[in-house]
């Protein structure tokens, strides 16, 4: 297995705990849902086991840009490394794809954390629960007066975040706040943790339909090295959390790999496959991906040589795009304005403005509790709305209604 | 054009034949798109139109259009019900396209919801256009659920591919007697002439023109290319009629 986690961005007590014994991540807790009438996870994982990007040539590069619809065999030439020679051509041809599918419209939304308690320990989160940092959780009062804020920029659809603490932010929580932001908001996401069908049935009753659930990484093995306790470990029932969802009457879900956690290509070919097997099973559901990477540290190519620079992250989300042309895409606040601006239109499809990843930073000066990272694009949404028009593309606030 | 030359839908007529669409261009585009095409009818999605910012797609359509809302994003009959009936509410008038869709990937119809949808909304007073996938007997439900044209797919959504289910349109133009709009699929103005030519009541085109880098230009060629094909299907009527008594009758020798 490879292992080229980032040893630098762990600290001592991290690199202990990683050596002590660990619960089974492929076993079930109690009360986590089986969907044992679904083998997706199983046709996921075998895909990505017989993914060889080496054994693509440039002319199977050639062969998947030539062909009208694309599937897996396309798919894994596009994230091979011989397609890097092809990059420009993809960003044409997913410019393209992008146009027909989108025309010209760029969606915006805003992320906002409710709560950052967490019980998970990932060794590579800033919310993990034995990183000592301020934590918060806002009430009803303060979810209202940080969406009033929001709401008065303009925005309309708004994305709930909450750290993975079923304690602190339960179900019966999150659903109020949905509830609270079906005044302020017309669209609502959710990324939260995991939960079972019947719990998403009852937060899409609350006003919820999208749910964004990042699997970090599709290496099962590598995932529990990262993820040493808490209900994240459990690598299944988080994989079988956009099934749920579906079941549960979302609408839409979204797919993510952190890339840079494990191998890259075989991250994104997996989150490729997850998104397309999973809308093959549920036709109606609207797919998404995200493509939140770690960022490399500078002269580290050496130690990492599979690190995700700007180049390796285009070539994955154009290979989204021309894999699943109808797919939504996500560009992070994570990048810069400058790589922000150039994707949408190109593969991304919507954007975030205004964003602040701490607790209660929308209406105080200070944060209550902290940030789960640095974001490098900290443009208001007067500022990214000109941003899009400035590419001659349309900002759109809404094009959902709740049903 | 003959002057009495009228498109008839659930009562109200209409001297062009050519539906244009909002989606996926710069709501700015629109009036020169609708004057340039020439167009009497523009489709919007309803959930466009679902929005409290400045720029509300409803502001930028000019008042003397009519609005065919449609209610895409609905997965079932009730879904789109429900789109219908928000559509009225916010002042979009009694005609809905009916747009359900349970299909993320091409878009297609779900003729069965469809005829559901139709069958509820034509009660309820609404002019129904039903968008389907080119089905004869689906068609003649739709006749019998009430809606007021029949609106058959050229090809998927957005696809600019042109007339792929020609054969089936020609059967639906021939044997059902509502008005019969081609939509979706069509790719560029000469598709959209054929499409006249055949005897379609209508043409509506929206990607094909979103997607061209001139948008008031293309609107203008489709508009043109609709009023040409309309002419041709007319004198070609009238052609057929010119050869027929010009020749000797066959059976001329009969006593």
């Amino acid at each position: 297995m490879s292992t080229h986690i980032n040893e630098s961005i762990l600290s001592e007590e991290i690199k202990q705990d990683m050596k002590k014994g660990r619960t089974n991540h492929m076993e079930y807790m109690e009360g986590m849902e089986i969907l044992s009438d679904s083998n997706l996870m199983e046709q996921v994982l075998s895909a990505v086991k017989h993914y060889n990007y080496n054994q693509y040539t440039k002319k199977d590069v050639r062969h998947a840009l030539d062909k009208e619809s694309r599937g897996q065999k396309e798919f894994s030439a596009l994230l091979s490394p011989a397609a890097d020679d092809f990059l420009e051509e993809m960003a044409e041809k997913a410019t393209l794809e992008t146009r027909k599918h989108f025309g010209n419209s760029v969606y915006l939304f805003t992320p906002l954390y409710i709560s950052n308690y967490c019980e998970n320990y990932c060794v590579y989160c800033g919310f993990n629960c034995h990183n000592k940092i301020k934590r918060a959780k806002l009430n009803a009062e303060g979810i209202e007066q940080e969406m009033a804020v929001i709401a008065k920029t303009g925005l309309e659809e708004i994305l709930l975040l909450t750290g993975e603490s079923r304690k602190m932010s339960d179900i019966g929580y999150i659903g109020e706040a949905c509830k609270i932001a079906r005044k302020y908001f017309k669209m609502i996401g959710l990324e939260i943790y995991p939960i079972n069908s019947d719990e998403y049935a009852y937060l899409h009753q609350c006003g919820a339909d999208y749910v964004t659930v990042f699997q970090e990484t599709y290496n099962a093995d590598k995932y529990e090295t990262l993820h040493l306790s808490g209900h994240k470990r459990i690598f299944p029932y988080r994989f079988y959390a956009q099934e749920r969802a579906l079941r549960g009457g979302m609408r839409g879900v979204a797919f993510a790999a952190l890339l840079g956690l494990d191998d890259f290509r075989k991250d994104a070919f997996a989150t490729g496959m997850h998104a397309y097997l999973l809308q093959r099973k549920y036709p109606h559901a609207e797919i998404s991906f995200s493509c939140p990477r770690l960022r490399p540290i500078v002269n580290n190519d050496k130690i990492n040589p599979m690190n995700v620079h700007e180049r390796q992250l285009l070539q994955v989300m154009t290979a989204y795009r021309l894999f699943m042309p109808f797919a939504g895409m996500t560009i992070s606040t994570r990048e810069r304005a400058g790589f922000r601006d150039h994707v949408i239109g190109m593969a991304a499809t919507k954007i975030s403005a205004g964003v602040s990843t701490g607790i209660g930073s929308h209406t105080e000066d200070e944060n209550r509790g902290d940030n789960q990272f640095e974001i490098a694009d900290g443009r208001d949404v007067n500022q990214v709305v000109a941003a899009i028009r400035e590419r001659g593309l349309q900002p759109v606030m809404n094009d959902y209604v709740f049903v | 054009m003959k002057k009495n030359d009228k498109l008839v839908i659930g009562g109200h007529e209409f001297t062009s034949r050519f539906i244009l669409g909002s989606g996926k261009y710069n709501l700015k585009l629109i009036k020169a798109a609708v004057e340039n095409a020439g167009a009497q009818i523009i489709t919007l999605a309803l959930r466009r139109a679902n929005t409290e910012s400045e720029e509300n797609i409803l502001d930028f359509i000019p008042d003397n259009i009519t609005l065919l809302p449609n209610t895409s994003g609905a997965r079932n009959a009730e879904e789109a019900v429900r789109i219908a009936k928000l559509a009225r509410e916010m002042g979009c008038g009694d005609f809905i396209k009916i747009e359900i869709i349970h299909d993320s990937k091409y878009l297609l119809p779900d003729n069965h919801e469809t005829v559901k949808a139709t069958e509820i909304l034509a009660k309820q007073g609404f002019i129904v256009m039903p968008y389907m996938y080119p089905d004869l007997n689906t068609a003649r439900e739709l006749v019998d659920a009430g809606a007021a044209a029949v609106m058959p797919l050229a090809a998927p959504i957005g696809s600019n591919k042109g007339l792929a289910t020609k054969e089936f349109i020609k059967i639906l133009i021939e044997e059902i007697d509502l008005p019969i709009i081609v939509d979706a699929g069509i790719g560029r103005p000469s598709q959209a002439c054929e499409v006249m030519e055949m005897g379609a009541a209508a043409v509506m085109a929206n990607t094909a023109i979103a997607t061209a880098k001139d948008i008031p230009l293309m609107a203008e060629a489709f508009g043109r290319a609709v009023e040409v094909g309309r002419m041709a299907y007319l004198a070609g009527l009238g052609q057929i009629r010119d050869t027929a008594s010009a020749s000797s009758p066959l059976t001329g020798f009969l006593q």
